[in-house]
């Protein structure tokens, strides 16, 4: 395992006065700074984070662009609220821990948000700066003040309110609920958080890879929840070990539930249960939660593949794609029905993909998946798409082009068309409403449910979303919540 | 981390754990699974729960040496802790008085059958069981399934136990020989469930099954064990594990088993070339 590049902040000497001298008089004339990483020749082999981050050289540089909006544009931009302009002025002056404690007034993990948020669509669009040239690089700079945080190790523990007496319990440990568990505990609750899987994070461990966000960031903001007095217990599936009811009838005043967006789609194509057909979230759970990158020393194993074809045109569908590349594939083919324009993953994450050498298949939509005696896939049967009348989402329809068909090899097919809510909490708690879809209906200002004492937030209420906006809920929920228990209503 | 309390084998490969694990042995009920870890390296594994005792906060195991996670498991003994067990997973049996039942355990299905069988029994069922092994030796859990059922019929694949033969000729001769039978339930290797089914479709018994595909978190979440139960696709871990086994796609779930038989052998090898060294370093 190599350092971290982030490492030689703690060695570094900063004469902030000097560096920041030339940059005062010229302010405008200073271009966005890029983030250095890995080439895509070199990172292809390895499951290490691309970005490298900023120095605090070029972190001070980068802030000095802000000019400091009356109104702060990007504060609205944020589903968070952070005071975004007040911990860039931390960083031009220098002063990088207190720019990582004035983010976690609002946000306790920005570490996880600097690299996975999509910044180009909230603070960084709305940013004035954007008009005319590019915006600040936000979430690089929140990225490097909460790294820079972590890794001199000078991490506080906030200040926490004196008890309550009052217990909350929180299903489900991914971002929606370690924000509702940290809001909760500094208010002085006590908090435990019930997790199904043997780690804490939910989609930040199972999902999102070590290259794109490394586990042991995840680890260090869990620890930080943790640190305020929240109780985890691991290996707790609710709705089978427990039900809401029970937790209900066992003391906790009120119950969040955060479960998450855990139910893969399929295509329903003739074909798609041979072997090799992966759903992305199993694609993924094996390589992140289970390292079945580093098989035979751990035990999961995964496909090691020579053509891969992931379906969809997602975040979680890039993920995949370049998951594969880095197990070993030869090629690897994004599949995805409409055309680029409305690829939902973020360009970021596109343009990655591409510099890898990931080949994207557009307008192209596979009709059926063909396999060998064995059971196993060998390629897929594709159609031609072209693009229709909008439909309900807004995005030009995608239509076949009648006998466009074409056959495409692959030994495995990752299907990323997205994720339902998963059904074990709803279908075991009464009084619990639904919508059609399956996620559960809360109260869009307090993340209230039907049910009495229990709220809900993240992708079980959005639907398959995002890591800020699910904390975003989670803040409101917590509001909620606390009210609630100090007789607010 | 979940404590061994008791260790047994059962047969050669054959191993029975009991486990603490309070919550889970309050909640279970018959059909119930649950998926373990020995360590931060492993694995996760469904393993049928064999019974429970919830008072004493205790559930059992039974599993069988078939790869590297098995027979890892299987060097642990009493006072050895398991990294995670979680449960309890998967829907219950549907328990009701149905009548009479038969009960067919095959092999290390024996160990799932059992508390499907005592379920049944303790809801004044008439139970009929049939257990069957490749020879006497590999034959498991008699005693228990002896207690939990009216009459136990016991067949071996070589003969040097009870009938001569496989489960399914027994029941053959149970049905042929015109006991009237409400519900069947069959546990064991698939190419066995497969095997009575065709059986009892012919014969109208209806036949439930229980499953055991590869999973990964066995919570719905990834979609490793999907089946094809009446041309639809279901998730054994959450849909299942029990199904109608006369709409079951039992070929599908064959090759699926055999998914990761390559790194299979590449896990177990890997593995005794470990031991090994670790073996001559202790020589040394």
């Amino acid at each position: 395992m190599s350092e971290s590049p982030n490492a030689i902040f703690s060695s570094l000497e900063i004469n902030v006065d000097r560096l920041m001298e030339p940059l005062k008089k010229k302010k405008e004339k200073i271009p966005r700074q890029r983030i250095p990483g890995q080439n895509p020749e070199d990172r292809i082999h390895n499951f290490n984070e691309v970005p490298y981050g900023f120095t605090p050289e070029v972190a001070i540089l980068e802030a000095t662009r802000c000019i400091m909006c009356k109104k702060p544009k990007c504060v609205d931009g944020c589903p968070v609220e952070i005071d975004i302009p007040a911990f860039i002025k931390l960083i031009q002056e220098g002063d990088f821990l207190g720019a990582a404690r004035k983010i976690k007034e609002d946000n306790a993990l920005p570490a996880i948000c600097g690299r996975v948020c999509p910044q180009e669509d909230q603070c960084e669009l709305v940013c004035v700066l954007g008009i005319k040239g590019e915006p600040v690089a936000i979430g690089a700079l929140e990225r490097f003040a909460a790294d820079y945080e972590r890794n001199t190790g000078r991490v506080e523990v906030p200040e926490i309110a004196p008890p309550t007496g009052k217990r909350v319990a929180v299903v489900g440990s991914g971002p929606a609920g370690l924000t509702v568990a940290g809001e909760l505990a500094k208010k002085g609750h006590q908090v435990t958080i019930f997790e199904a899987l043997h780690k804490t994070g939910g989609v930040l461990v199972y999902g999102i890879p070590e290259f794109r966000l490394p586990k042991s960031i995840v680890q260090a903001e869990v620890d930080y929840v943790k640190s305020m007095g929240v109780q985890i217990k691991t290996n707790a599936v609710i709705g089978k070990i427990q039900t809401v009811n029970d937790l209900l009838k066992n003391g906790y005043h009120a119950v969040f539930l955060g479960t998450g967006a855990g139910l893969p789609y399929f295509m329903n194509i003739p074909g798609e249960n041979l072997n090799g057909v992966y759903s992305a979230n199993e694609y993924l759970t094996r390589s992140n939660l289970m390292k079945a990158y580093l098989f035979p020393q751990y035990d999961t194993p995964i496909a090691r593949s020579r053509r891969v074809a992931v379906i969809g045109g997602g975040n979680v569908a890039m993920d995949s794609a370049r998951t594969a590349l880095r197990l070993g594939a030869e090629e690897v083919q994004i599949v995805y029905r409409r055309s680029r324009k409305e690829m939902p993953a973020r360009i970021e994450e596109i343009e990655r993909a591409e510099e890898e050498g990931i080949i994207f298949n557009l307008l192209t939509n596979p009709k059926r998946m063909l396999g060998n005696e064995e059971g196993w896939v060998t390629g897929m049967e594709c159609l031609k798409m072209e693009l229709g009348e909008p439909d309900s989402s807004g995005r030009r329809r995608p239509v076949p082009i009648p006998g466009s068909e074409f056959m495409m090899e692959a030994d495995t097919v990752v299907v990323a068309i997205g994720n339902g809510p998963n059904p074990l909490v709803p279908n075991t708690t009464p009084g619990l409403k639904t919508s059609k879809w399956g996620n559960i209906l809360a109260d869009q200002d307090t993340a209230r449910t039907s049910k009495r004492r229990v709220w809900a937030g993240g992708d079980i209420v959005l639907g398959a979303a995002t890591v800020i906006l699910a904390m975003g809920e989670g803040k409101k929920a917590a509001r909620s919540i606390h009210a609630y228990l100090m007789g607010k209503k | 981390m979940n404590e061994i309390l008791r260790k047994r084998v059962l047969a050669e490969g054959v191993v029975e754990f009991d486990i603490d694990a309070p919550l889970v042995a309050r909640k279970r009920k018959a059909g119930q699974f649950i998926v373990l870890r020995i360590n931060e390296q492993g694995e996760r594994i469904p393993l049928t729960i064999a019974d429970a005792w919830p008072r004493k906060g205790i559930i059992r195991i039974v599993f069988q040496v078939v790869g590297k996670t098995t027979e890892h498991l299987a060097t642990l003994g009493e006072g050895d802790s398991l990294q995670d067990v979680v449960g309890p997973l998967g829907k219950p049996t549907h328990i009701e008085r149905f009548g009479t039942v038969v009960c067919i355990g095959g092999g290390i299905g024996i160990a799932p059958i059992y508390p499907i069988a005592k379920a049944l029994k303790g809801a004044r069922n008439g139970v009929i069981s049939i257990i069957g092994a490749r020879t006497k030796e590999l034959l498991i859990m008699e005693k228990e399934m002896a207690r939990t059922s009216h009459q136990l019929l016991i067949s071996t694949d070589d003969g040097s136990y009870g009938h001569h033969g496989f489960v399914t000729d027994v029941l053959k001769n149970l049905i042929d020989s015109g006991t009237s039978i409400d519900q069947v339930f069959a546990v064991g290797p698939v190419i066995m469930m497969k095997m009575i089914c065709k059986l009892t479709r012919t014969h109208d018994l209806p036949t439930i099954v229980s499953l055991n595909p590869i999973m990964v978190d066995a919570t719905g979440m990834c979609g490793a064990c999907r089946v094809e139960v009446g041309g639809e696709t279901k998730f054994a871990c959450v849909d299942g594990p029990e199904f109608d086994g006369h709409r079951v796609n039992f070929d599908g779930l064959i090759k699926r088993q055999r998914m990761y038989l390559d790194q299979e052998k590449v896990s177990w090898e890997a593995y005794h070339k470990g031991k090994q060294e670790e073996h001559s370093r202790l020589g040394e």
